[in-house]
């Protein structure tokens, strides 16, 4: 089974990546672009498991590991 | 007084630290490999500079979970003093020995220059021999060094004194300009609630020397041995 853990910096906290990144969008003339925020995509293959104990797994690895939830939210999915 | 230097994979400061403390202030120091769970007996722990793990993930994200550092964290709570510099700072915020997280610099760029930092505070081990108020001039080098705490843990360091240095002006004043890196409040150290653990994103041990006339960085470690002296 597979899990998709996506990692972003929490709303009110700078993004100076996103920033650049809405910048440049802008010169590519892309004047709609109002926000970019930039985070990280995390996937892993699980062996397979009831899928309530696989969300408790990943979220206890977001917490412990793959989120520092002072700066960082996460979501993530499980599938299969 | 006897000093350990924890070494990860991609430390790169830890010679630099044995450097000065063995052979600057003739101390026994020893090297102490991430995947030990022994401190030998050391009186204060290094967490030394470098990229530990590559900085993969987070910066000191892989390390806060390397075994030495449950025997560190034990070590710490005990009393025991921890100097966490640069990278160490950031294992130390990742492993939640200090309050608050990095984020990258505002520019974006690694920064690789000299500042100043106005000392806050003498009630660390790390500071005790240097006059609240003294300005260091002390190199930075790193892209992480973007200090984020919530409101409410930024009134909680400024209430407990724990903000140990701020980045300033060559006369001490606090500017948007001279703070490097967007660092909230322009803290460049801070220490934990009972003092023990300091975190500092300068790099003292470059600049302990005088090869290029500056030894400021000299006066932190110094402190710890004055201190330790005392102690005994």
């Amino acid at each position: 089974m597979k899990a998709k853990v996506y990692v972003t910096l929490k709303s009110g906290i700078l993004d100076p990546q996103g920033k650049a990144v809405q910048q440049s969008l802008h010169h590519l003339g892309y004047t709609s672009v109002k926000d970019v925020r930039l985070g990280k995509y995390i996937e892993m293959e699980l062996s397979p498991m009831p899928a309530e104990e696989a969300k408790r797994q990943v979220a206890e690895m977001c917490r412990k590991l793959l989120a520092n939830t002072v700066i960082e939210d996460f979501r993530f999915e499980v599938e299969g | 007084m006897r000093f350990g230097i924890l070494v990860f994979p991609g430390s790169n400061c830890d010679h630099d630290c044995y450097h000065v403390l063995k052979h600057l202030l003739g101390q026994p120091a020893e090297f102490i490999w991430h995947k030990e769970t022994d401190l030998r007996g050391v009186d204060a722990v290094v967490i030394p500079g470098g990229f530990s793990y590559g900085d993969y993930l987070r910066t000191g994200a892989i390390a806060q979970y390397s075994p030495v550092m449950k025997t560190v964290r034990d070590f710490a709570t005990a009393g025991g003093p921890v100097l966490g510099i640069c990278n160490g700072f950031q294992i130390l915020l990742e492993a939640g020995l200090l309050p608050g997280a990095m984020l990258r610099n505002r520019s974006l760029k690694f920064i690789c220059k000299e500042v100043f930092v106005r000392v806050e505070t003498d009630q660390t081990p790390f500071t005790a021999s240097v006059q609240p108020g003294r300005i260091l001039k002390l190199p930075i080098a790193h892209a992480e060094g973007n200090y984020y705490a919530d409101p409410e843990t930024l009134r909680e360091l400024k209430e407990n004194h724990q903000v140990v240095f701020r980045y300033c002006e060559s006369d001490g004043r606090i500017s948007d300009e001279a703070n490097p890196n967007g660092s909230r409040d322009s803290i460049a150290g801070i220490c934990n609630r009972t003092r023990n653990v300091l975190g500092m994103m300068p790099h003292p041990e470059r600049c302990a020397e005088g090869f290029d006339g500056n030894t400021d960085g000299r006066s932190i470690f110094q402190s710890i041995l004055e201190q330790h002296a005392v102690k005994r």
